[in-house]
């Protein structure tokens, strides 16, 4: 499903590379967590997989096609098949919690017919049955990022990336956050989630792939944050 | 629905910065009008050049005491030439001070201190190609009874001069005035991008097709240039209607008048020119300098 191949990574101007070699592969239906300290090149695998940058070297693969050397007229298509979710949430603040998960279906040329079917089913499948008219201020912070994850995968993508979704939450409304996500996944979505949130990862019992510098220090199945 | 939401887009996005956007179209219709204008005189220029050098002669001044014969073998000179158009037209004094009279009948100061004498006679030949002028002289320049062969062209082109010079004034203030409303495109582009950022963040994180996320603002500036491109159609009408019909109308005994043809074909002329260069510029600003 997803697959690193000696990734190095190195932004300009910086001293040392933020992925230095790594390798790593992710199977259809996988949940895991990226854990590491600030800077340790964790969010760059976000940024790999959804071809916001390239690597100096290596390969990135994603449901089974070379992102490394797509044509940049295809990445769009390309993103219809990732959902991604935010520590800030990224939510439009002048659109209601309905508008802003339709939002990102008509921009990808769905019709409203189709937004009116899918959308208030997707906002009840993330706990969010009528706040549906709801603007993002109105919403408390756990509630905006059920409306992120509903605007993530209410294209029903096959994977879904988590960069830090817990980053801005309670203890009690991110472990909320980890059930839906977890939800989300046994629908046969992939999720890869970076997080710095022992609490949550001792508590999912996921698979961990621990970075460090820039390396792989630790991949383990079902994992504890260590 | 996709057309629908674009064009809600355009209207809201050239709403939300209205004193930019009025700017860009004022500046936009003086451009446009002041090409329009140049256009319209490039292509009047060209229809009185062939208006006018149909009709112009060379005109062969004889000398006070030139006699019979000197006049008479001239003309029999004149009428052989392979470059004279015949027939070769002659101008006595008296024919020549009848149409002074006629032509300055408004000052009639001028006329009475005009001697007969003063008015030389004069053959007047047009030439079968205007150009050999040079050649013709030549040939004729020093003989006997001749006292100066002058070229009507020459004069026009003088005027001619002074309707390019004033064609070029326009062309430049034209371009000048085009490059600031390319700017204001291109800032009007980077404002309007500014304001969308979010919801431009997230169409690319969505998977939002890249026309998809340009249109909106490329036909802003298409809108705008369409709009300037009309208010500069409407400059020229008026100006055409108002001033060269209306109070310099005694021009138009002189002058052919602009053909209302010429006018009305500014219209498509300015807004292709205008819609297609704030086009490119507002692509252009996207591209790679937005990079949305």
């Amino acid at each position: 499903m997803i697959q690193l191949e000696h990734v190095t990574k190195t932004y300009p101007k910086a001293s040392r590379p933020s992925l230095d070699d790594v390798s790593v592969a992710i199977d259809k239906g996988d949940f895991v967590f990226f854990i590491g300290p600030s800077g340790s090149g964790k969010s760059t695998i976000i940024k790999l997989l959804l071809h916001e940058i390239t690597p100096n070297s290596g390969k990135v693969y994603v449901n089974e096609r070379d992102v490394t050397t797509m044509r940049s007229w295809k990445i769009p298509t390309f993103r219809r098949s990732i959902g991604c979710v935010f520590q800030d949430f990224r939510l439009l603040p002048n659109r209601t919690a309905y508008e802003n998960v339709a939002f990102a279906l008509e921009v990808i040329g769905k019709s409203k017919g189709v937004a009116r079917r899918v959308v208030p089913e997707v906002l009840e499948l993330v706990g969010l049955g009528g706040k549906e008219h709801r603007y993002p201020h109105e919403l408390s912070g756990g509630e905006q990022q059920r409306v992120a994850v509903a605007r993530a995968f209410v294209n029903r993508p096959l994977i879904l990336l988590a960069d830090e979704p817990t980053g801005n939450l309670d203890p009690d409304t991110s472990v909320e956050i980890m059930r839906l996500l977890d939800r989300i996944n046994r629908t046969g979505t992939t999720v890869v989630m970076v997080t710095h949130d022992s609490n949550i990862v001792n508590q999912m019992r996921r698979r961990v792939v621990e970075i460090e510098s820039g390396r792989i220090v630790r991949d383990q199945a079902r994992g504890v944050y260590g | 629905m996709r057309a629908k939401y674009v064009l809600a887009e355009v209207v809201t996005g050239l709403w939300r910065n209205v004193t930019m956007t009025i700017a860009m179209m004022i500046t936009m219709a003086v451009s446009l009008t002041m090409l329009g204008a140049s256009l319209l005189m490039y292509m009047q220029v060209k229809s009185l050049q062939d208006f006018f050098y149909g009709k112009v002669e060379v005109s062969i001044f004889l000398k006070l005491d030139v006699t019979d014969d000197q006049r008479a073998a001239l003309k029999s000179d004149l009428e052989r030439d392979p470059l004279v158009q015949q027939p070769v037209i002659y101008e006595s004094r008296e024919t020549a001070m009848k149409r002074f009279k006629e032509q300055f009948k408004d000052a009639p100061d001028l006329v009475n201190a005009t001697k007969p004498d003063s008015l030389p006679e004069s053959y007047r030949v047009k030439l079968k190609d205007p150009n050999q002028f040079n050649e013709v002289a030549s040939r004729y320049n020093g003989k006997e009874g001749i006292s100066e062969i002058i070229d009507q062209r020459k004069l026009l082109g003088k005027i001619f001069g002074i309707f390019n010079s004033v064609q070029n004034v326009a062309l430049i203030v034209a371009i000048v005035q085009g490059l600031a409303a390319l700017l204001l495109v291109a800032n009007m582009i980077q404002i309007a991008a500014f304001s969308k950022r979010r919801e431009v963040a997230v169409m690319k994180l969505v998977g939002a097709s890249n026309w998809f996320i340009q249109a909106p603002f490329v036909l802003e500036a298409v809108f705008a240039g369409l709009v300037g491109a009309i208010l500069a159609f409407a400059a020229l009408w008026l100006s055409k209607h108002l001033f060269l019909d209306g109070s310099l109308k005694a021009l138009q005994n002189v002058f052919p008048p602009i053909p209302e043809s010429n006018v009305l074909l500014m219209l498509p002329v300015l807004a292709g020119i205008g819609a297609a260069i704030n086009a490119i510029t507002g692509w252009i600003t996207l591209r790679f300098y937005v990079r949305v």
